[in-house]
């Protein structure tokens, strides 16, 4: 499991932040938990259709890694991106829009739960293809390459990717140009209802780094601060120009791969287990160490259950694409 | 003006490309220090740089993902797949990511990229390796496709594909790139969506593009000599299409006939056909014919391949046959 220097690292910077810093995470672990709540609703509602794959318990992972980059870093997911989205700083509001379909939202209703995109929050897109959008980072890698700009890009996806052709091609070309991708590997255990036992030949998998000559670790994706220190120092290697980092968090999604999707192929007691290890408990844990109350926290949520419902709200409200505008954008004219 | 190869044109139009704007670069298979499997980028790299002339590993998948990341990163890429052949491993990336970008988040992102692949037949490459798969991408919405015939046309084709905001498929046929013709020196721009009468007619339209205008022109040579005057239309650009062009010549000819290398069934022919019946069905005086390749895995044998490509003699019979 988890190095100990990965450990080390957490402890660091549970010491090292600033009281505000790690507020921050709480703040946005609870936000996208709470969203995702109010998401499942709105889709047994009907008022969310479609596919909807959901984060929650896997929290930790995209605040963590968002919390290491800058604000014009690059990220770019999959279609289960809701957290990574809001993580990275898009509105509440426009995300939870799209996902009703709706003009406001931030693909303008084109795009839905797995297609959430924004330019101004360099938040790259989720896509829907596995392993889809690990040759796009490697492009964006190149393009800052090439223009000889600090930024990184962060790509998330999850181990259903691993065996797909699109991950070793891209880890080989970007470990051979030496490209400024850190590669995160959201490790669930299921690609949908199959176990990584029966669908990759290795169960570490942050050892596919080796092949590529890079760096590879494997971090707590229970915890955020450890996925924290990870990136930061993956970011930090890849903006010397040395290359890119493969990051293994290991983490657990709390609900089915979809929400049409009981999860019959795990068993009650697994799930608890992982319940125990909830990420955002874990982290309230953390700050109390750290002397920071339980009424501050609980002060938190209920400002992010006050932004979530204004967002549900929002996205209730908007109105619908127009019809006319059905073939809009289907070319740069 | 000068007279130079297709090759020698396109490899003009790619310099001067370079020269205008930095952020044009060059990536592929063998594109560098090989020069190009059919040495369209000779020399550049001695002159751009590694940075901006990448040789890459055999991963066209990536390759093609990577030149539609980079293009949404603000880049300006032109990737050359060495053949469209193999172009059919990086298909996710051409379909589901290049041409879906722009539309699916909202018009947010766009994708400036073009697509260099070489298809076609003729040289006993066998099954794999002379496929002429135009209609994949222009079955598909979000992609342009330019598929030009002469070196004018290639130099000023892809210079335009180079400055479109789109993802271009550039297709260019491997028994074009000796072929010498009259081409601009310097800026000369083609724009995409106008057709080029090559020969005007009037007893029956010929459609065509890429190499097989040039059969088409043999063919309306060989018909002016037993009296038949046939128009020939070079289409360019197959998406968009330039059927206003195709329509008004049918109006006035009242025969069409559309030539290309593609497979016969579900091929360019067919749509072409498709629109002609919906824009001037009551102009036509016999059916649109279809002069295609057979639908047959391309065979080895020079007689076999020679049977299952569309020759001269095919589109001359195929325009007696509505004359």
């Amino acid at each position: 499991m988890a190095l100990e220097r990965e450990k080390h690292l957490a402890e660091r910077s549970l010491l090292t932040l600033s009281e505000s810093n790690l507020l921050d995470l709480y703040r946005l672990m609870s936000l996208i938990r709470r969203f995702e709540d109010r998401v499942a609703e709105m889709y047994t509602r009907g008022k969310i259709t479609g596919f909807c794959h959901l984060y929650a318990g896997e929290e930790a992972v995209a605040v963590g890694a968002i919390h290491a980059l800058y604000d014009k870093d690059y990220v770019i997911s999959t279609y289960r991106e809701h957290g990574h989205c809001l993580a990275k700083g898009v509105a509440p509001q426009k995300v939870m829009a799209e996902l009703f379909g709706k003009a406001t939202g931030v693909s303008h209703g084109r795009g839905g739960s797995m297609h959430l995109f924004d330019t101004e929050a360099r938040f790259m897109g989720g896509y829907a293809i596995v392993g889809g959008g690990l040759p796009l980072a490697a492009g964006l890698g190149l393009s800052i390459h090439y223009k000889e700009e600090p930024e990184v890009v962060c790509c998330f996806f999850g181990d259903g990717a691993l065996p797909q052709g699109a991950f070793h091609e891209t880890l080989n070309l970007c470990s051979l140009w030496k490209l400024p991708v850190i590669f995160i590997c959201e490790n669930n255990f299921y690609g949908m209802g199959t176990l990584t036992q029966r669908a990759i030949c290795q169960q570490e998998l942050y050892r596919f780094a080796e092949p590529y000559n890079i760096p590879g670790v494997r971090v707590d994706g229970m915890e955020v601060l450890e996925v924290y220190g990870a990136v930061l120092e993956a970011a930090a290697r890849a903006r010397e120009g040395v290359g890119p980092s493969l990051i293994e968090a290991v983490t657990y999604r709390f609900r089915g791969h979809s929400m049409s999707d009981p999860a019959e192929y795990r068993s009650k007691r697994e799930e608890r287990i992982w319940q125990e290890r909830d990420p955002i408990k874990r982290f309230r844990r953390r700050l109390n160490e750290r002397r920071v109350s339980g009424e501050v926290l609980d002060r938190v949520d209920r400002e992010v259950d006050a932004v979530v419902e204004d967002a549900v709200r929002f996205a209730d409200e908007s109105a619908e694409p127009p019809i006319s505008e059905v073939a809009k954008n289907v070319y740069v004219e | 003006m000068a007279q130079i190869s297709y090759r020698e044109a396109l490899n003009q139009a790619i310099k001067e490309e370079m020269d205008r704007d930095e952020r044009v670069f060059i990536m592929g298979e063998e594109v560098g220090y090989f020069g190009g499997a059919f040495k369209v980028t000779d020399g550049l790299l001695a002159i751009f740089g590694e940075k901006r002339v990448r040789d890459t590993p055999i991963s066209e998948l990536t390759l093609v993902g990577a030149g539609v990341g980079a293009a949404m990163g603000g880049l300006r890429p032109v990737v050359e797949l060495m053949t469209v052949n193999f172009g059919l491993l990086a298909m996710d990336q051409i379909v589901n990511h290049a041409a879906k970008i722009h539309y699916m988040f909202g018009g947010q992102a766009k994708v400036p990229l073009v697509i260099r692949a070489p298809q076609g037949g003729g040289h006993q490459l066998g099954a794999q390796h002379s496929q002429s798969l135009e209609e994949y991408f222009v079955h598909c919405p979000g992609l342009r496709v330019v598929i030009p015939a002469t070196p004018a046309d290639a130099k000023g084709l892809f210079k335009t594909a180079v400055r479109d905001d789109n993802p271009v498929i550039f297709l260019e046929h491997e028994s074009l790139y000796g072929m010498k013709g009259e081409v601009a020196d310097g800026e000369h721009l083609v724009p995409f969506g106008q057709a080029n009468v090559l020969r005007a007619g009037s007893d029956a339209t010929i459609v065509s593009y890429s190499k097989c205008v040039n059969d088409a022109l043999k063919a309306a040579e060989a018909l002016e000599e037993r009296g038949v005057d046939a128009e020939v239309i070079d289409l360019r650009t197959l998406n968009p299409l330039d059927i206003d062009t195709i329509v008004e010549s049918v109006k006035k000819t009242g025969a069409a006939i559309v030539v290309y290398e593609g497979w016969r069934t579900g091929g360019a022919g067919a749509e072409i056909a498709a629109q002609i019946y919906e824009a001037a069905f009551d102009s036509l005086d016999a059916p649109v014919q279809r002069v295609a390749s057979m639908d047959v895995p391309m065979p080895y044998n020079r007689h076999l391949e020679a049977a299952a490509l569309p020759s001269v003699e095919d589109i001359i019979r195929a325009v007696e046959h509505v004359v």
